[in-house]
């Protein structure tokens, strides 16, 4: 509990808030009662992350006991309800610069190469290429290429679910290995070649395989094992930007809008409803008690929880102080208190979207094709906080104050599923490769409304909720009012240098 | 030379802005997060007007109707901006880590109000900027050569009105004072109207004429916030 780390710990803190967000559903009780405490103890030392919790709190936690709900008490949930805003603001904020970063190289890549805006080649999944002049012939090939693909999505879910259910846990690293190995190898390179085309650079290709080998292996070093928090990151934004790359390049035109109505209300169904693939997948994660795949999720914070998820989990399972904290994560107080301790029965939601994140990030890797790892990524667009994080959070919790900043790094981290960060990239790169800038600025500030949107529903609703839909629906809405309606307006203004 | 000229009018027109975005707001959350919502607010207005534009298909040609209607709406999202930031305050406050946030009642009107302003002057300009990276440029055989760099003066105008204007407002709605507020509406009126000059090329009377509405602005702006001329003249001499 150093003042140094105080900094650190009110990180961890307030990603521990956005987990309880999204995990909401069985805090509600315990939680509430936790935040009480820690709002009461100063909301400045932070103790670690899980400090609050550890003061008697963790008794609290104790997974099925309900009656800490009670005492909370409506003042003190107005008071949770502020705290999780708390960590909502910097948490958006994390969660914008990642968002921004990716779209900007998207739209940096679009406007710059020709390449990726030039239509001729088109995934196997869409076999209507909407070549026909009429327009009532397009929107029936978009939408069948829409539902093609969905379905597609939809399978490689399900098979995830039985995968995981099944503990075939080797074959769905495999998968993600593969995708991700796919992804920085061979369409690195691709992307490598069109930048250096477009710019007319002549390289020999020692130096490229030089290059490339090096990129690539770090990258799966640095995705898959352990590096550096900012290098992932980085690495999954790049990741993330090639593949909604992909997606503009080979998508048809008029199918590429289909596709990402038609995900936000995927994302919508799979997460909310009771039975949707991706709550089960959650849910069953959760009682696993283990950590999120890290290959497909953006972590704003703690990189090793890649890295260390393997053992978290499996320390999870082991440790007995894991269990403590497990009450924290919704889906054994969903499970095992089913009524009583779900005040908020969306609690399962919370946690659902990391671990449908994982289960996401799992289902991509199994199809050869980029595509595969599009859809792996499609799936993980959610927020999440770090499934990961409960494990750690238990170990802490029981020791919390005394190791602060050792930890600190893996105890938080807002999680946002790389599907959201593609499909973001695409509405906006598919936006700006009209050339019309308004456009993209339109569609860039409506998705982060509609992310900021999220998170404040998340805090209020305590439900977990999907990243799409909001944004997206932002992002379509303001893409064609702005191309049909305001950008003639803007126009007609700018030519004439009339400023309002 | 076109890239010259594409760096120097976005800088002309960005710069200011954007130091008092990395010397104000970046630091905050929150603050950021208000500066999109009243982005997003001018975006909305900009839609609606542009919705009313769009739909009155015989005065099309008219650009000044068109401008009444997206003065009015500025307006008024900047009032429902006002009203929104006023039911918000306590809880920004919890969210903020910096509990001092509220403790100058103005200083959301100005992180909005630079908000508004930066995205009313991106969509003013982005688009004339990217077509100023060539590889054609004005004023060789039509137009005038000015045209970028008065659009981006133009812009930079804009984007300090509105920042001044919406710390006005905020004001005058606190204390119910109707003279800001008319202001504010009267100099927008003023301001946007003295742009159509622009088309007859008379750049140096527009540009002139804004600039001091822009002075008087700042200065009210200034006197709202509570500063007095003896506190500028403080702000200038060393504080040890």
């Amino acid at each position: 509990m150093s003042n140094s780390s105080s900094s650190d710990t009110e990180e961890a803190n307030e990603n521990t808030a956005l987990m309880d967000g999204h995990i909401a559903e069985a805090r509600p009780d315990r939680e509430i009662a936790e935040r009480i405490a820690r709002k009461r103890k100063t909301k400045s030392d932070s103790q670690r992350s899980y400090g609050t919790v550890d003061h008697g709190v963790s008794s609290i936690h104790g997974p099925p006991q309900p009656s800490s709900a009670p005492v909370a008490g409506p003042s003190a949930d107005a008071q949770i309800e502020e705290l999780e805003l708390k960590y909502g603001a910097r948490h958006v904020i994390k969660l914008f610069v990642p968002v921004t970063l990716c779209m900007i190289v998207v739209v940096a890549t679009i406007s710059s190469i020709n390449f990726y805006s030039v239509k001729d080649v088109y995934l196997a999944y869409t076999p209507f290429h909407e070549e026909s002049p009429y327009a009532v012939t397009k929107v029936w090939n978009a939408l069948a290429n829409s539902m093609i693909l969905l379905s597609v999505i939809a399978l490689m879910t399900v098979l995830l679910i039985v995968l995981y259910k099944k503990r075939c846990y080797k074959i769905i690293h495999g998968w993600l290995i593969l995708s991700s190995l796919m992804l920085l190898f061979l369409f690195s390179y691709l992307y490598i070649e069109e930048a250096l085309r477009a710019y007319n650079i002549p390289m020999d290709y020692i130096t490229l395989v030089f290059g490339m080998w090096n990129f690539g292996v770090m990258g799966m070093i640095v995705i898959h094992w352990k590096g550096p928090l900012r290098l992932q990151q980085a690495y999954l934004i790049f990741i993330a930007a090639l593949m909604a790359l992909v997606f503009i390049k080979y998508l048809p035109e008029w199918t590429t809008w289909a596709v990402l109505a038609v995900i936000s209300i995927w994302d919508l169904v799979a997460v909310l409803t009771p039975k949707g693939p991706l709550r089960i997948l959650v849910e069953t994660a959760q009682e696993r008690n283990e950590p999120i795949f890290p290959a497909l999720i953006y972590s704003s914070t703690v990189m090793y929880c890649l890295a260390a998820t393997p053992p978290a989990g499996a320390a999870g399972e082991g440790e007995p102080p894991a269990r403590e904290l497990r009450p924290l994560v919704p889906d054994e107080s969903g499970e095992n208190a089913p009524v009583e301790n779900r005040r908020s029965p969306s609690g399962d939601a919370g946690f659902d979207a990391e671990w449908r994140a994982r289960a996401d990030a799992h289902p991509a890797p199994p199809d050869a094709h980029a595509h595969a790892h599009a859809h792996a990524h499609v799936h993980v667009q959610r927020l999440r906080v770090d499934g990961t994080a409960p494990a750690h959070y238990t170990t802490r919790v029981e020791r919390p104050q005394q190791q602060p900043a050792p930890d600190m790094d893996e105890e938080k981290g807002v999680k946002l599923g790389l599907g959201d960060f593609i499909f973001y990239s695409v509405l906006v790169g598919k936006a700006s490769s009209y050339g019309d800038w308004n456009t993209t600025l339109a569609c860039f500030v409506a998705i982060l409304i509609g992310l900021c949107l999220t998170l404040l529903l998340l805090a209020i609703l305590k439900k977990a909720l999907p990243a799409l839909p909001i944004s997206i629906t932002f992002g379509l809405i303001f893409y064609f009012a702005t191309r049909c309606v305001v950008k003639p307006f803007a126009d007609a203004l700018a030519a004439e240098q009339v400023f309002i | 030379m076109t890239l010259a000229e594409f760096f120097s009018c976005s800088l002309l027109a960005f710069g200011a802005p954007l130091a008092m975005f990395a010397m104000t707001i970046a630091n905050d959350p929150v603050r950021i997060i208000i500066m999109i919502a009243a982005a997003f607010c001018w975006l909305l207005s900009f839609l609606l007007s542009s919705l009313v534009w769009y739909a009155v298909v015989p005065l099309r040609s008219y650009l000044a109707f068109g401008m009444v209607f997206a003065v009015i709406f500025q307006e008024a999202f900047r009032y429902g901006m006002y009203r929104l930031l006023r039911k918000t305050e306590a809880g920004l406050k919890e969210i903020s880590e910096n509990h001092e946030i509220g403790s100058n009642k103005l200083e959301m009107a100005y992180v909005s109000g630079l908000g508004f302003g930066v995205m009313s002057g991106a969509f003013a300009l982005v688009n004339v900027l990217a077509d100023s990276v060539g590889p054609g440029t004005l004023g060789l055989r039509n137009g005038t050569e000015y045209f970028f760099v008065t659009s981006a003066a133009m812009t930079l105008c804009m984007i300090l009105l509105n920042t001044f204007w919406s710390v006005i407002f905020f004001s005058g709605c606190d204390e119910n004072n109707y003279y800001k507020i008319g202001w504010v509406i009267f100099s927008h009126f003023l301001v946007s109207s003295l742009s159509f000059l622009n088309r007859q090329e008379l750049y140096a009377v527009t540009i002139l004429l804004s600039y001091i509405v822009l002075i008087i602005t700042a200065v009210q702006a200034y006197r709202c916030a509570g500063g007095t001329s003896k506190s500028f003249i403080e702000s200038f001499t060393v504080r040890s």
